[in-house]
Formats: C-alpha cells, structure tokens, sequence
C-alpha cells in the first residue's frame, strides 16, 4: 500500500511534520471506529478477505494449552528459536515462532505418555543439554550462581557491622566526657538541640 | 548533505583528539591557553556533530536509500514521526546519537559551570572529549560508519521493525541514552577532582547535581521501555530480566546508592573514597551496557545487530577501568574521611546498609547476567539465567531494600535514642503490621506479596508522617494553615521531601509489582458470537465475546482487527480491538512478520490484556489469549512519581543544607563534634 503523503516526498516543514503525526494519531483512532461493524451473532462471519495478511493459520485451542501443569513445565523451558524467552511465553507471545509451538506439542505429547514434570525436563535436557532449562540446576558450579551473591551480601553485611561497632565504640568515650562540662546546658536541652539540627538539615 | 556529514564526522574525530589532549596537559601544565582551547574544542565538537545528526536526518527524510542506514531502516511509507526516530533504532545512527548528546551535555557543562568549577573544567573537557572520540571512533574504524553508502540504489527501503514503530519507541531510547550518556559528566568531574586534587566539597556539589539529572533520565527511560514492553511485545509482562534490561538498571542502582551515600559526605565528611568508587562504577557499568547491547556477547532480543563494534566497546572499557582506578587508588590517601560513625543506630549506619543493599543487587544482577559466560568458561556448559533465577536471588533483596526505605528516614542522623525510636517508629510499624495482618485475613497467601504490601504501607506511613510533623510544625510555628504549610514544607526542603515523594513512588511500584502474583491467563478459540469467561483475582468474572474480525489498509501497513465485547459479571464495560499488522514497503510489498497489536482494557484494579494469536483456516474463528494483570496502571503511576519526586528535588533553589546553614548565618557544631 502506497501512501500520497509519504510517497518521494521532500516536504519535511514544520506543517508537514504535525499534519503527518496528526494523521498517524487518527488512523490509530480510526483502528478502533473502523472495528465496530457486527454484534454478537449477528455480524459476517467465515472467510476471511485476505487470510495471508493475518500471519500463519493457527490450530483451534485445546485444553491442553491452557493445563496449569504444561504451562508451567514450559515456564522452566528455554525456547530455542533465540526470542530469550521460555516456551509457554514464546508460543503465546511470538505468533510468527513455529519453534515454540512444537516444543509445546513436545511437552503436550509426553505428559500424554505418563511422564512426570522432572522426567520431561529431563528429556529435554537429554536432547538440548542444560541451555534448555530457564534457570540452571541447583548442582555443582551452579550453585555458585545462586548463592554468591547472596553470601557475599551477607559477608559485607557482617563486615560493616563490625566496623560499625568498632567505630562506634571508639566514638562513645569521647562525646559525653570531654566537653560538656563547658556547655552550660543539661542533657535534655542538648538532645532537643540535636533534635532541631536534625530536623533544620533534613 | 551526506558528504557534510561524513566530513563532519572526521572533524568532530580530530577536534576531539585534540579537545582531549589540550585539556589534559592544560590541566595539568596549568596553561590557560590550552585550557580555553579545551573548552572550545567541546563546543566546535558538539557544532561538527549536530551538523551530522542534521545531514543523517535530512537524508532519512529525503529517502537517499543509496545510504545503506537510510535503506535499512525507513521506506517511503514510514510514518514521518518513526522516520525521524531512525536516528537512534539502528547501531550507527544510536552511535552518532550518543556522541552528539554527550558533546552537548559537555557544552552544558562548559556553560553552566564556567565560574564556579574552572579549576575542573579543563580535565572534564577532557574526559568528555576523550569518551566522544572513542564512540567516533567505533564508527569510522568499526564499519560503524551511518553515512555509509551501498553500490546501488534500492527502489525503497526495508522499513522500520513494526515493533519499533510504537510511541514508545520514540521516546524511551532518547530517554534512555540521556541517562546512561549524562554519566559520563559526572564520572567527568569525579576524575577531574581526583586528577587535579582539588577533592573539597566543590566537586561534590556538581556530581551530585548531575548525578540527578542522569538517574531522573534513566528512572524515566526504563519505566517507558516497561511500558513499551507492555502495550507492544504481547507478553503480558514489563520486565523480563533480559540482558539488556538489566544494563540499563546496573548503574540505576548504582547512582541511586550514590545519591544516599552522597547525603553522609555532604553531612558529615564521610565515605568520599566510596562515593567515587560509586560513580567510576556507575559509569563503567553504563559502558558495559553499552557493550552488552553491541557486542552480541549475551543473547537478548533487544540487542542490535552482532557487530565487530563490540570489541571496541570491551577494549575501551577494560581501559577505562584500569585507568580510572589507577587515578582513583593513587588519591585515596587524599580522600580519608573527616568523621567517624558514633553509633550503629544512626541514619549515617542506615544509609551504609542500604548502599550494601543497592550494590548487593547491582551486584546480583551483573553475576545474573554474566553467568552464561562465566559458566561457559568454567564448566564448558552455557546455561540460560532467566526470571526464575533473578527473581528468587533478588526479591528477598529488594524487599530488604524496601524495609530500609523506611526505616533510614526515620533515624536521627549520628546517633538514636531509644525514646527517639519509639516515637519515630510506633505509627509506622503499626502500620506495617495491620496491612500485613488484613491482607492475611482477607485470604492473601503469596508470602512475597503480602510482605511487599505490608512494607509498603510500613514505608507509605513514614512518609506521610514526617509530612504530617512538618506541616503541624510549620502549623503552630507560623501560624499557616495545614495546605499552605504543607507547600511550602515542600518548597523549602525539596530534597527532603522530594526525597520522599520518590519514596512514594517506590513503594507503589513495588505494591503494583506485587499484583503480578495474582495474573491471570487463558487460551480460547472463538467464533464470532462466542465468548470466554475469566475469572478475576478480585472475585467477578470478565465475559470477552467475540464480535468479529475485520481487514483494512493503514498508513504503511495491511490490518487484520478482531473486535471483542466486555462484560463484568454480566454488565457491559465497552469494546476492545486486538490486531494482527502485516507491514508494507511502498510498493504494497510486505516487509517483516506481521506481528500484533494487543488490545488493553486499563483501570486502576487491573488491566485485561487481550491478543490475536490467530484465525483458524483463514476465517474469523480466532484464536485469543487473555490475560488480567492487577495493579499494573499503578506501575505507570509509581514511574510517574518517582519522576515528579526526583525533579522536585534537582529543582535549583533549594540548596544543601550545608549550605542553607551558611546562607542563615550561623554555624553550630554539636558538644565532642570535631
């Protein structure tokens, strides 16, 4: 489809640029007005104009595509068609991935035979290796990824404590002795002091 | 205009070359003349740079398809608002883009610093100009080149990737890029501090301010690349833990610890050597963004195309780094802290475990993110580190971090007393824990939701207590009224109290993340008339019926529209378009996989979230998932007041404390304050 507006244009001027926004934002609002053209039983239905233009034909849902317990097996696997995500998202996210709906129908035909959630897991990291499995196993080298971080926290969170309470302990003698006996104020009046200081620093 | 801008390149090339060494032994040297030269050389490299970006937008417009980035990315057909976003939506164009902001954001710098920095400014030219040239570099000796032409000349051009044809998409890679380049002036002046030893409070001033404005950029551009996500990749989510994605939040995290930790430096002379340790790395980290994305070293689906720019990239980072810590080991002995802590129980001691916290997560997510390659090389495995990773490693952290959001302010700053505590606290804790104790009885079973809620409220009540005591002071000291006192609260001590507006934000953020705990989604093939029934997490059922499919041409694209009728138990809410978009070149021919445009029903409770997978055998029996994702609008909301917060608190006129106490004419040191 052509568009006269767009066509080997050179008019790129001020007017031309939000004429065309304008009209980018309209067709957008025309998408919803044009939509609205049959009620519930009532309106066309059968073929499509152009089937070719909404994508690949899609097979009708079965329950197995909406099983908790196959989605959440497909949550745990790594699409391979390289869109980064697992199956379950891959194949109801991407509708152009012809990857992500076999392996579903991989996962649907082995939970079919009786198989268990860690034994098709397993079958596809028999076939694929580790990569398949959306978070590595809690074995080995692995466990490195999920427990450095938290450790290390822990460590530094030990470490600062202890340096906290050195400092603070060694801070301690020093503020009440040394110089308040030259403050013709009481303890009270001074923590109300501190108090304001605070309050005016923010 | 091409050849202009291909010139443009080489003189931006060589006056940054030399921008970098005139400003860098005038510096040094203390020569005013090449220090002045600096200064202008940052100017003349921002002129020669805009005059690029001008020459590749005027031939993105004029569709000189003999131009190989012009053909790759825009057709004649292309909306005139996405042609111009060209600039940034391939790797050359978003290279010549980085370049020419960060010139700017260093001409900005020249300007509005000029008196006040002087003795810095020769060494941030420098910094600047040395960083510009490296990206110049990429693209005239990477194959990087956007004014690069083809032996031939296509009769149109492969367009612009559907899914970067979104608003979206225009606004968030500029945002984005002004938040990751905008570090490099800060980093600019951390090194010009520590290279010329002036390491007073001066310099703090200007990093503080500009490490502002980088994290506001960046807070905005990851919440409108989550809302990109949202209304255009179809997956019902807004956060993915892609490699990419995490980029952009490592030195979001970084700076956010910076702009804490900032506060005890300002306050009390403490933890300069780790304030710039955090913005070296913050930068560094913005770098290895960079990297990541380019390079093609980490699989994610926002990558640009696999280039040899990515070696570029490690090579300037690896000496980045050395160098930086190398200037920054040499000058720690100029950095020792003027205060010791006096008590573990201080705001100073709070803020220090919230550091620990942003760091411990930036920290989490970078293994996260690199642990593919770290296995690769030590067990010869590459494994895949998706969401169930990063969300069991950083949910217990980030709640931790949200505890710490509250408590910090709540703490007196050197040391608490227990009566302090229990006056600071009381409300607060009460509340946390009556949320907690409702949501319990009100059927909530998800552990981390419920603590995320509790904390929230826990943190929201902070929040409006401390409003609440400043404005009943301001009440009873001035006699205003509780609004009026309330504004000017506000208006006096924006960084205070903007502070805590980004608190609230925060804490609806994460509320709002929560909601995600209850989503829920179902697969239905319907005919026109037929309908599915959902059931909310709220307790009503959502009926979506089918009313048709329709197919229309727009602008640069072929539509196919399926229309649905939503009823919430029972009763009409309206209707929601979900489509399937078949792009074309100028020539009717289609361009790319037709992809799709979700249909979103929003309201503060929840969004229903619907998509046209498909049509069944070329009819209007269609395929759908939908999805009811709670609290998602408050997302957009909590991103929007994070926003709002962080402005009110760069707002100029307020001033530091330190300095509002100087301009009040006195100066009061605590009895033992050294």
């Amino acid at each position: 489809m052509t568009d006269s507006r767009t066509v080997g244009q050179s008019d790129c001027s001020r007017r031309a640029f939000f004429g065309l926004v304008a009209g980018v934002l309209q067709s957008d609002s025309q998408t919803v007005r044009q939509s609205v053209d049959s009620l519930p039983g009532t309106g066309p239905s059968g073929k499509l104009w152009d089937p070719s233009r909404a994508g690949r034909p899609f097979d009708p849902v079965i329950a197995a595509d909406n099983d908790a317990a196959i989605q959440a097996i497909e949550k745990q696997i790594h699409c391979t068609c390289g869109c980064n995500l697992d199956v379950y998202t891959c194949r109801t996210t991407d509708f152009t991935c012809g990857t992500s709906p076999a392996m579903h129908r991989r996962v649907v035909a082995l939970a079919a035979q009786g198989r268990t959630a860690q034994q098709i897991l397993d079958a596809f990291v028999q076939q694929h290796g580790v990569s398949i499995l959306m978070a590595p196993p809690k074995r080995g080298f692995n466990l490195a990824g999920y427990f450095v971080p938290s450790l290390l926290i822990v460590a530094a969170g030990v470490v600062l404590t202890l340096v906290l309470r050195r400092w603070s302990r060694a801070a301690q003698p020093a503020a009440p002795g040394t110089n308040a006996a030259d403050v013709p104020a009481s303890p009270a009046e001074l923590e109300r002091l501190r108090r304001e200081l605070d309050r005016l620093s923010g | 205009m091409t050849v202009l801008g291909g010139l443009c390149l080489w003189l931006a090339f060589l006056v940054g070359v030399w921008g970098a060494l005139a400003g860098f032994v005038g510096g040094w040297q203390g020569r005013r003349d090449l220090q002045q030269s600096a200064r202008h050389a940052v100017f003349a490299l921002c002129a020669a740079l805009f005059v690029a970006v001008a020459a590749l937008e005027w031939a993105l417009f004029h569709h000189d398809f003999n131009v190989e980035y012009v053909a790759a990315y825009t057709s004649r057909n292309l909306p005139i608002f996405y042609t111009w976003s060209a600039l940034y939506a391939g790797q050359k164009g978003s290279l010549l883009f980085w370049a020419t902001v960060l010139s700017l954001f260093g001409s900005l710098a020249m300007l509005l610093t000029a008196r006040r920095h002087h003795a810095l400014l020769p060494y941030v030219a420098g910094v600047v100009c040395t960083v510009a040239t490296f990206f110049i570099s990429v693209m005239l000796f990477g194959q990087a080149n956007p004014f690069h032409r083809l032996a031939y000349t296509p009769l149109d051009g492969n367009g612009l990737n559907p899914q970067l044809q979104n608003p979206g998409m225009v606004f968030h890679p500029p945002m984005l890029y002004l938040g990751y380049i905008s570090i490099t002036i800060p980093f600019a002046f951390a090194m010009a501090a520590l290279l010329s030893k002036r390491l007073d409070a001066d310099w703090l001033v200007a990093i503080r301010k500009w490490t502002l404005l980088s994290w506001l950029f960046l807070s905005i551009g990851i919440c409108l690349g989550m809302w990109w996500a949202y209304v255009e990749l179809g997956w019902g989510g807004y956060w993915a833990w892609d490699p990419v994605e995490n980029a952009s939040l490592l030195p979001w995290l970084t700076m956010t610890a910076f702009l804490h930790s900032v506060m005890i430096q300002e306050k009390r002379g403490m933890l300069k050597k780790w304030n710039l340790a955090l913005i070296i790395g913050s930068w560094l980290l913005s770098i290895f963004g960079t990297f990541i994305t380019r390079s093609g070293v980490i699989s994610s689906v926002h990558s640009f195309t696999q280039s040899n720019v990515g070696y570029f990239f490690l090579f300037f980072l690896i000496a980045a780094a050395t160098v930086s810590f190398a200037v920054y080991a040499k000058r720690l002995p100029l950095l020792e802290a003027e205060a010791r802590l006096e008590s573990m129980v201080s705001r100073e001691a709070s803020f220090l475990f919230n550091n620990l916290l942003f760091v411990g997560i930036a920290f989490s997510v970078l293994w996260g993110t690199l642990f593919p390659i770290l296995s690769e090389l030590v067990q010869g495995t590459k494994v895949t580190v998706g969401p169930p990773f990063f969300n069991q490693v950083n949910i217990p952290l980030g709640l931790a971090l949200l505890g710490l959001t509250g408590i910090g302010p709540l703490i007196a700053w050197r040391r608490a007393s227990i009566s302090n505590l229990q006056r600071q606290f009381a409300v607060p804790v009460t509340v946390g824990v009556f949320t907690a104790l409702v949501l319990l009885v009100g059927g909530m079973r998800d552990g981390y939701a419920v603590m995320a809620i509790a904390l929230g409220g826990f943190v929201a009540a902070t929040v409006v207590q401390e409003f609440a005591r400043g404005a009943r002071a301001r009440h009873r000291q001035y006699g205003e009224g509780y609004a009026v006192a309330l504004g000017r609260l506000l208006a006096r001590n924006r960084r205070r109290y903007g502070g805590y507006i980004v608190h609230t934000g925060i804490v609806i953020l994460f509320i709002a993340f929560a909601g995600m705990a209850f989503k829920t989604e179902t697969e239905a093939t319907l005919r026109p008339g037929e309908s599915a029934v959902l059931k909310s997490p709220y307790g009503w059922s959502y009926t979506f019926t089918h009313l048709g499919v329709s197919q229309y041409d727009a602008l640069n694209r072929q539509v196919t529209a399926a229309t649905l009728e939503i009823a919430r138990n029972g009763k009409r809410l309206g209707v929601l378009t979900t489509e399937k978009r078949q792009h074309v070149d100028g020539f009717g021919r289609p361009t790319f996989q037709p992809s799709t445009e979700v249909g979103i029903r929003s309201d503060v409770r929840e969004d229903l979230y619907v998509v046209l997978a498909g049509l069944v055998n070329g009819t209007e029996q269609a395929v759908f998932r939908f999805t009811i994702n709670p609290l998602v609008w408050w997302v957009w909301y909590g991103g929007m007041i994070v926003a709002l917060g962080g402005l009110i608190v760069m707002w100029p006129g307020g001033g530091s404390p330190a300095v509002k106490r100087t301009q009040a004419g006195y100066a009061v040191r605590l009895v033992g304050e050294p």
